[in-house]
């Protein structure tokens, strides 16, 4: 076979006319490229391409049929012709054919079916069906799912569909079924599609170019608007444009940034509609003289038709700011700087993020400032630190194309993650060995050659033994550690006692297995490492992570495309919001409170002397209300911004009990949440569809949001609330430009951040819209891989932290003898704020549950088909909530969402943390279950 | 002669494009039966992306008898100056249907005569299917064309199986011609536009009793032109031979 030159180029002639085209570029593209007009309808750009539709076929000379331009490459001294008269009677032909399969030869139709793809190539070649001739309509609309529709009449059978949900969402639900005239594309085993496997990521509805699959009809006005910008969600940052029509979002798709590609998720196509929920805040909120802050109303079952008005009454912006900065500000000079603390937002932007801390640092004069980082990847985060210096990714997610191996450990991406588990998914099919570490049997962990199911708790085990086996057989990257690691000899020397024979019991991962995966991650030409909450949601959580880096360290799995660390990040601004200072021990860009020189920098360019001491973390804060250890460190006052800890906090019972203890509490947000319930003032904020800002992703990307409707009712902009309570406190912040100085802001933070930001300004990301830090100038595209030649430690090297095991901080025993984890489901983010809001999120997925493995759930009692409702008890709390039996749950384990405010998860939680991350664990709670014959409630919000 | 395991036998549920060589390839990989695009031509990627011979069994059974008598005793046979045996899959209003070894190169009139004893009692031989369902259909008068390949392209049909149907006066060549449409609507993989909506199409349009064979014929020309694979660019191959050779029975008049 000859060889491909990529730079290689052949003779070829198009309709006449001679080219050089380079070698294995299809017809296709050479005719367009060449302003020749070629319908296509299977064909999509960036996909495979399949060449049945059959339009765009054209004549190559000497060959017997018409070719399939999307598919054949071009080849020496090819003669083409795009429009010979075979050609032009097959296009019309084929074209007419599809006119009548595709519901135009009917009378009228979808807005969906007049105004797709199909459509449009039907008037540029001005194709009438004469009758209707060809496959027999089919009459069966499936509207079973609350997102789309699936309208089999007018399909095509394109399987653009089939090759967007398996090859590219790779979720494995659409197929073909049938034969001839008879083949319909079906989901699942020819199910309605809402009791399919499908995940509603809606890649298919994209992907339609009939209008066969498509959104719910909206009329579509004149003055219809698109606008471009970021999903609120995860921390994959995918790039969407709104749809948008009389002020409100109508729809949204997925548009080509460098972490999507046109994908999206459920949460991100289909969850816009929470920001035009009727419960919005929409006017400043002020807590009734006779209303005492009782965390019970909380537990109150009827929360979902809670009337506001029996706890707060409306007031202006005025005299609500006023209350909101005058109990603050009582606060601090009566009682000091550390009576107070504020927490930012993960969810806001960078912009926010920046003034909130500034705020909180310059107004409180303390470093009490946080914000959910904490609960997430805190640990990750100063293990990094600690290590490598640096707390960010090493490589970004779709590295993981490049790579030979990855492990994924305590995370579950195609959850939490899900466009980026797509990659991942992709790079399993293309050859990527996945191991796949988990005390469940996750979707990601189909696509794995070792799935290791270790017992909840027992990271560590598992990783030191592997790092055993990488020590023991002599797999270690001697160059690398000789040159760019600290500390081998000695901890070499602690690997010893974590032997696999050892280790095996512990974790509850066979000892070949163990061998198997270390030997396959340390001899992959290159290997990647990701994790999630699994890893950092325990008091032994920075431990886990130190193992992790020991791992990639050891084997020299660093500085080159599909290798090194990657932490999946959370929220979708959890990373900018760290960069931005958002944290009580850091400035932004991670310079220590502690250190001299930068706070020194600090204080002058605020203006203003700063405190030395670095601040308290998010339960450290909540533990000062009710418990200090003296009156003086009782902390009084909090301003939340964004956060919704009565939900997301450890131990909700003292977490809200705390909460309603605090003297003063102002909350902004969107919703009044449960955390606003025990406020004295409610700030009514915007939502990010709402605001201009921007928001840093999981791989380093800053993007830039723009607003595509106005906050409803009087809400406003965080951004101007800030502000406001700024100039309360007497702080003399000008911020100039539009949208409330945002421009302004963003090149401050910027100029806190040094080298990293230095090529990123905003006009750049008003350009470009995406750019990736560290970026050292304004014509560089910015490093997506880093560490490539030392670290950022001050001697350049990594430290290896050698780490003992400790399981997690409580173990079961017979009286609490089931471990329960806490996460997340697809449908849902994080506390249900928003997602619970969003109708078609919400229909999807309305009940609160737990997810029992079939042996534990008949040990108690439960059957199969029955809806039962289990009481679940741990040393703090009790929940009851409806079981969801699943295999994939580990034996002994029980799985909660925490999303749910009618069983919220965290009532059940310990608040013991991590000693160096302060994060609690999440991921390992001793619980008793046990049928009860009560009632589960399950309300929703209205 | 060769190890144990060398030869696995896989077998089909019986599609009809199953026989199709890739579409067979396709299945035996576990997939949907439908044809792959060429090129690649299966020699260079076939079965797991290895190259492929796909051989007829017919091909198989004499590969013995020519190993063991020689190629001049193979070559010995055959009428009408073309040589070899072929197996003629004989059906229809002939005495002996069946399975009929016999010369390559012998028409129809003589199988019929040598083969199967005649026509059956009290037909008239009208019409012959020369080659399955995509062969297409002649006339009584060409009845003395050679039977092998090559021999029929000059007249619109082809050899294929050698799968012989044997048509007497009571049967129309619309009604064959219809029939195998609805065989190929039934048995196409459903890929491709001009097969699959082009078969239903034409199906539908032979049902008239007059044929609109300007709106047939462009069908055809673009099934011919366009199909991925050979059911649908032979698929029209028995509407062109009614057209040709039995015009007055789809015809006004």
């Amino acid at each position: 076979m000859g060889e491909v030159y990529p730079d290689k180029s052949v003779h070829f002639v198009l309709n006449g006319q001679s080219l050089e085209v380079p070698q294995e570029t299809t017809i296709l593209q050479v005719a367009r490229d060449h302003g020749c007009t070629i319908p296509t309808l299977c064909y999509r750009d960036g996909c495979r391409p399949d060449g049945n539709c059959r339009a765009c076929v054209v004549e190559i000379e000497n060959e017997r049929v018409l070719a399939p331009s999307c598919r054949r490459t071009v080849s020496e001294d090819m003669v083409v012709w795009t429009d010979s008269e075979r050609v032009q009677k097959s296009r019309d032909t084929v074209l007419s054919l599809l006119a009548v399969e595709g519901g135009h030869a009917e009378g009228p139709t979808s807005a969906a079916v007049t105004e797709s793809e199909l459509s449009k190539w039907l008037d540029v070649f001005e194709i009438r069906p004469a009758s209707p001739l060809g496959r027999a309509s089919r009459t069966a609309v499936d509207q079973s799912h609350p997102g789309f529709t699936f309208d089999a009449s007018v399909c095509i059978n394109c399987d653009r569909c089939v090759r967007a949900c398996q090859e590219e969402q790779v979720n494995g639900v659409i197929g073909v079924s049938g034969r001839g005239a008879e083949t319909q594309i079906i989901f699942g085993l020819d199910d309605p599609v809402a009791d399919s496997p499908c995940v509603g990521c809606g890649e298919c509805v994209q992907a339609c170019p009939t209008g066969a699959l498509r959104l719910p009809e909206a009329v579509v006005t004149d003055d219809q608007k698109k606008v471009d910008s970021v999903c609120p969600y995860c921390g994959v940052g995918c790039a969407l444009t709104f749809s948008v029509q009389d002020d409100q979002i109508i729809a949204v798709e997925g548009r080509d940034g460098p972490a999507n590609h046109r994908r999206l998720c459920v949460k991100g196509r289909f969850g816009f509609d929470y920001i035009a929920n009727p419960n919005r805040l929409t006017r400043p909120l002020i807590r009734r003289d006779d209303v005492p802050k009782d965390p019970e109303l909380l537990q109150q079952a009827e929360l979902g038709q809670f009337d506001w008005r029996s706890v707060f009454r409306e007031a202006t912006w005025d005299e609500a700011l006023d209350m909101a900065a005058n109990g603050l500000r009582h606060i601090r000079d009566q009682h000091g700087p550390n009576a107070l603390a504020g927490f930012g937002s993960a969810k806001g932007s960078n912009e926010e993020a920046y003034l909130f801390q500034k705020f909180v640092r310059t107004a409180f004069g303390s470093n009490h400032v946080d914000h959910c980082t904490r609960l997430c990847h805190a640990s990750s985060v100063a293990a990094l630190l600690e290590c490598i210096g640096s707390g960010a990714v090493s490589n970004q997610v779709q590295d993981i194309l490049e790579a030979d191996v990855a492990l994924l450990i305590g995370c579950n991406p195609t959850v939490n993650h899900p466009v980026a588990a797509t990659w991942m998914k992709n790079a399993a099919d293309q050859g990527t060995q996945l191991i796949v570490a988990d005390p469940r049997v996750t979707e990601i962990s189909r696509h794995a050659t070792d799935f290791l199911q270790i017992k909840p708790g027992s990271d560590i085990a598992l990783v030191n033994a592997m790092l055993h086996v990488i020590v023991d057989h002599g797999l270690i990257d001697e160059l690398f550690i000789e040159h760019r690691v600290g500390g081998f000899d000695q901890f070499k020397k602690h690997i010893q006692q974590f032997s696999p024979d050892v280790m095996s019991p512990i974790c509850g991962v066979p000892v070949e297995q163990i061998v198997a995966a270390a030997t396959r991650y340390a001899t992959a030409e290159r290997a990647m490492i990701f994790w999630g909450m699994g890893v950092s949601q325990h008091t032994h959580g920075t431990d886990n992570v130190r193992a992790l880096i020991a791992l990639a360290g050891i084997t020299g799995q660093f500085g080159r495309p599909g290798t090194g660390l990657h932490p999946l990040r959370g929220q979708n601004n959890v990373q900018g919001a760290s960069d931005a200072g958002l944290i009580p021990m850091m400035f932004p860009n991670y310079q220590r409170v502690t250190d001299p020189e930068a706070r020194g920098w600090f204080e002058s360019f605020w203006g203003q002397s700063l405190s030395a001491t670095a601040g308290l973390t998010v339960v450290e804060i909540m533990s000062r209300v009710e418990h200090p250890e003296t009156e003086a460190e009782r902390m009084r006052g909090l301003y939340v911004m964004g956060e919704n800890p009565a939900m997301s906090d450890p131990d909700l019972t003292h977490a809200r009990s705390a909460l309603a203890r605090l003297e003063h509490l102002v909350v902004q947000d969107i919703f009044l949440t449960e955390t606003a319930l025990l406020a004295d003032v409610v700030l009514p904020a915007s939502a990010w569809p709402e605001k201009v800002g921007t928001v840093t992703n999981t791989d380093r990307m800053v993007q830039l949001g723009q607003a595509a409707v106005q906050p409803p009712g009087d809400a406003q902009a965080d951004l101007w609330i800030i502000q406001q309570l700024a100039k309360r406190f007497g702080l003399n912040w000008q911020y100039a430009g539009t949208y409330h100085g945002v421009a302004s802001v963003f090149e401050e933070m910027r100029t806190t951040m040094g080298s990293p930001f230095a090529g990123i300004s905003w006009k750049r990301l008003q350009r470009e819209q995406t750019v990736v830090y560290p970026c050292e100038s304004e014509d560089q595209p910015g490093q997506g891989v880093v560490f490539i030649d030392r670290f950022p430690t001050e001697s350049g090297r990594m430290r290896l932290v050698p780490t003992d095991y400790r399981g997690p901080d409580v173990v079961v025993d017979s009286e609490y003898p089931m471990a329960m984890i806490t996460g997340r489901v697809l449908e849902h983010w994080h506390t249900g704020s928003m997602t619970r809001r969003a109708s078609v999120l919400h229909q999807i997925n309305p009940v609160p549950v737990v997810s029992m493995h079939p042996e534990d759930a008949s040990a108690i009692g439960v059957q199969p088909n029955g809806s039962t409702a289990v009481l679940i008890r741990s040393r703090q709390g009790e929940v009851t909530a409806c079981v969801r039996i699943d295999e994939a749950v580990a034996v002994g384990t029980l799985f909660m969402p925490f999303a749910f405010y009618e069983a919220a998860a965290n009532v059940l939680t310990a608040d013991k943390l991590d000693p160096t991350g302060k994060i609690p664990e999440f991921k390992h709670t001793p619980v008793s279950v046990q049928k009860t014959t009560a009632q589960p409630v399950v309300s929703g919000y209205t | 002669m060769i190890e144990a395991g060398a030869v696995q036998v896989r077998r089909g549920a019986g599609a009809y494009i199953c026989g199709e060589e890739s579409a067979m390839i396709e299945s035996i990989e576990g997939k949907r039966g439908e044809p792959r695009h060429r090129p690649p031509y299966v020699a260079e990627t076939g079965l797991f992306g290895r190259p492929t011979l796909v051989h007829n069994f017919e091909s198989l059974y004499w590969v013995r008898d020519i190993s063991e008598r020689g190629a001049n005793w193979f070559n010995a046979f055959g009428r009408h100056k073309r040589r070899g045996l072929r197996s003629f899959s004989v059906s229809g209003r002939v005495n002996r249907p069946g399975v009929k070894i016999a010369p390559a190169g012998i028409s129809v009139i003589e199988l019929i005569d040598e083969y199967c004893g005649g026509m059956a009692d009290g037909h008239t031989f009208y019409g012959y299917m020369p080659g399955g369902a995509s062969g297409g259909i002649l006339p009584a008068h060409l009845g003395s064309v050679p039977l092998d390949f090559d021999t029929l392209q000059p007249y619109g049909c082809f050899i294929g199986s050698a799968a012989v149907v044997v048509l007497s006066e009571v049967d129309r060549a619309r009604d064959a011609a219809l029939n195998v449409m609805q065989f190929f609507v039934h048995e196409s993989c459903g890929q491709c536009t001009p097969c699959r909506a082009g078969c239903e199409a034409s199906a539908q349009l032979m049902q008239a009793p007059v044929w609109d064979l300007d709106a047939l014929g462009n069908l055809g020309d673009v099934m011919r032109d366009a199909s991925i694979c050979g059911l649908g660019q032979a698929a029209p191959n028995a509407v062109a031979c009614v057209e040709q050779y039995f015009n007055s029975e789809v015809s006004n008049g």
